[in-house]
């Protein structure tokens, strides 16, 4: 994570309001849409790059905490139906981070893999509820949402444009807020217990403290995505949030450059934007609909692969390569890393006490972890 | 209690399921301390293979042999190809190159055979067995896919216990580094490993698919409930794997019949909520001494 001042980091916040509003006003009503979509895609992408970048931790559940955003948010506007959608936003948060923090306690306790794994059975679980109580969740139409315009807008001003503008604000203020708080004491304990658990520990950082707070904000940024998408696609259903979705957000955030927020947003104009060009492309060849929706999958998966296998820092990693050979960048970036370097830069003096004492730490020995515990 | 008996045994057999899973994870896992998302992936596609196979020469026996040696080719190949390059870099990053290739192969299979649900044939009659008058709530089927678990883990076992070549693998695992100083060859070893483990999966995924039908996505829900058995057995032991998948098998089998209307569609919560329970209370798995963890 470049490290960056609160300042830089509005401006950068506000020069891009300016522009999706600009581009918002300019286009059409489809590329609102997918202005939109992209907007929820970082907001969810942010959550899980913070996670697995600084933490360390996987999760392959965060489609299922965009689900439980998405029916709060469904439940809240269909009963409640003097409700801002505000409120409604803030409620789902909420209860995605409870949700977030009951996983994230058994996460705390659980290394890599097995974390991954039970992540990934909460994604195969989730969806099932829907169908098991269709009464409230609507089964497998799902529920639909109502959201419209406000008054003091004017009746003409489309709603796909309104959409953009509500979810690309909730985005750039996560955004803003997760620069803040992985710069902050909590955003350097992160990278401690990802870097050595032990060394953290003895450094007096929390580890399961830290680790599930990790997985609260990741789920929090997850459940906020789905409510963002609950108003955008004014539906609600079980099919929208399968593992493929959770994986989606893994892809998009591995291609971005895990660890770093521009790389959220690199990561997510990639997977909004590529497989809606590779369908057309498809189908304009003829090519039959089976084959050209499954061709974006096979295609994230070669670029899973092939990323960490080849470059691991992702795109924003090459951006950085690229203002570094023009000398921009004074960020220094490691080839070996599969996560960025995250050294905090020579200049920046007042490192804490247990930073320095992290520093100075020698390298784990790795190959004893792996062959441990028999 | 003829209810408690059928769900009993039909939690058996699809318990026995759960256990071939979680034995190849297991394998895989003693070997690399990797857990290969892509099992389930590389079992779906190993089935359409073999059902390929099975409508070219009308003979079930010849896709289910195509099946496991295309399992075999398909585990060494992964291990080669993207798990090797991996050696040596964060664990992290061979954890998203499996969940890479599980899409990778759901993709190519969405592509080569389209996304609908296509029925797989059984090796055996699938209509229930009576003892008596009573149904058993099992078919010859159910009986078969017990018993070809049983064999491939007993077949293990003794390959493990009793020849020189599950003696390298043994060392290996113990302590790869020891392992190679007495000339094993450890990556050799763990080639071997994944290719065995590609055979499990492959079993299991021609053995469920008569009753779970074969589509791109239909190995995902079996292959977390064969990682929850083999967390329950504790992710190291092949005995423990086996124990686990039939524990979860019968315990989801009761879920299912006896918590009504909702009970299948609630199956993956019971085993979620198996899962944070073992992992709370006994993160080593159910059969685990003291923890240990080497830093």
């Amino acid at each position: 994570m470049t490290t960056r001042s609160t300042p830089r980091v509005l401006a950068a916040a506000l020069a891009t309001a300016v522009v999706v509003a600009f581009l918002s006003i300019k286009l059409n009503a489809f590329r609102d849409y997918q202005i939109a979509e992209i907007a929820i895609e970082v907001t969810a992408v942010a959550g899980l790059t913070v996670l697995t970048g600084l933490s360390g931790q996987i999760s392959l559940g965060n489609g299922a905490f965009m689900a439980i955003g998405a029916y709060t948010t469904a439940l809240l506007l269909l009963h409640l139906a003097w409700l801002p959608f505000v409120a409604a936003l803030v409620i789902a948060a909420v209860a995605t981070a409870v949700a977030g923090a009951v996983v994230g306690v058994a996460a705390a306790r659980l290394r890599g893999p097995y974390l991954a794994g039970a992540t990934l059975l909460l994604s195969v679980a989730l969806p099932s509820v829907a169908y098991a109580y269709p009464g409230t969740f609507g089964g497998d139409q799902g529920l639909n949402v109502v959201f419209a315009t406000p008054g003091f807008l004017g009746v003409n001003f489309p709603l796909t444009r309104w959409q953009a503008w509500v979810c690309s604000l909730v985005a750039l203020i996560t955004l803003v807020l997760l620069a803040n708080l992985s710069r902050s004491r909590v955003g350097r304990n992160w990278r401690a217990v990802r870097d050595d658990e032990v060394a953290a520990a003895l450094a007096g950082v929390n580890v399961a403290r830290a680790r599930v707070l990790a997985f609260v904000v990741s789920a929090t940024c997850a459940g906020m995505a789905g409510a963002l998408l609950a108003i955008v696609t004014e539906l609600v259903a079980p099919g929208a949030f399968t593992i493929t979705l959770s994986i989606a957000l893994l892809t998009a955030a591995v291609i971005g450059g895990l660890g770093t927020l521009p790389g959220a947003v690199w990561g997510s104009l990639v997977i909004v934007l590529v497989p809606t060009y590779a369908t057309d492309v498809a189908t304009s060849h003829g090519l039959s609909t089976s084959v050209a929706s499954n061709i974006p999958v096979a295609a994230y998966g070669v670029v899973l692969i092939l990323v960490m296998l080849v470059f691991p820092q992702g795109i924003q990693g090459g951006v950085r390569w690229l203002l570094g050979l023009v000398g921009i960048s004074a960020t220094r970036t490691s080839r070996e890393a599969s996560v960025p370097d995250v050294t905090p830069p020579a200049g920046k003096a007042q490192a804490s006490q247990h930073e320095a004492l992290l520093a100075r730490r020698s390298d784990p020995p790795e190959s004893h972890e792996k062959e441990g515990t028999q | 209690m003829v209810e408690f008996l059928q769900f009993t045994l039909s939690g058996i057999s699809f318990g026995m399921i759960y256990a071939a899973i979680a034995l190849s994870l297991v394998l895989i896992w003693r070997g690399t301390r990797l857990l290969n998302f892509a099992q389930g992936g590389m079992a779906m596609f190993t089935t359409y293979i073999a059902l390929e196979v099975v409508r070219h020469t009308g003979s079930y026996w010849a896709g289910f042999a195509v099946a496991l040696a295309a399992g075999v080719v398909l585990g060494a190949v992964a291990e080669l190809a993207v798990i090797r390059p991996t050696l040596g870099k964060p664990e992290l990053n061979a954890v998203i190159i499996t969940i890479g290739l599980l899409i990778l192969l759901e993709g190519l299979a969405g592509i080569l055979y389209g996304g609908q649900y296509r029925s797989f044939p059984a090796a055996f009659s699938v209509i229930g067995l009576k003892a008596g008058s009573t149904p058993l709530g099992v078919s010859r089927s159910d009986v078969f896919v017990a018993v070809a678990v049983l064999a491939a883990a007993l077949l293990l076992a003794i390959g493990f216990r009793y020849t020189s070549a599950g003696l390298r693998m043994r060392a290996a695992a113990f302590n790869a580094t020891v392992a190679r100083l007495s000339g094993i060859r450890v990556a050799r070893v763990i080639t071997v490993g994944w290719a065995l483990a590609g055979l499990l999966g492959a079993l299991a995924g021609v053995l469920v698919s008569p009753s779970t039908f074969l589509y791109p996505n239909s190995m995902d829900s079996i292959f977390v409930f064969g990682f929850t058995a083999a967390v329950i057995g504790g992710l190291d032991s092949p005995a423990g794997a086996v124990v686990g998948g039939l524990l979860l098998g019968v315990v989801l089998s009761y879920a299912g019949g006896y918590l009504g209307s909702q009970g299948s569609d609630l199956t993956a919560l019971v085993a979620l909520g198996i899962l944070v329970v073992v992992l709370m209370f006994r993160p080593d798995g159910i059969f685990a001494g003291a923890r240990v963890r080497r830093v």
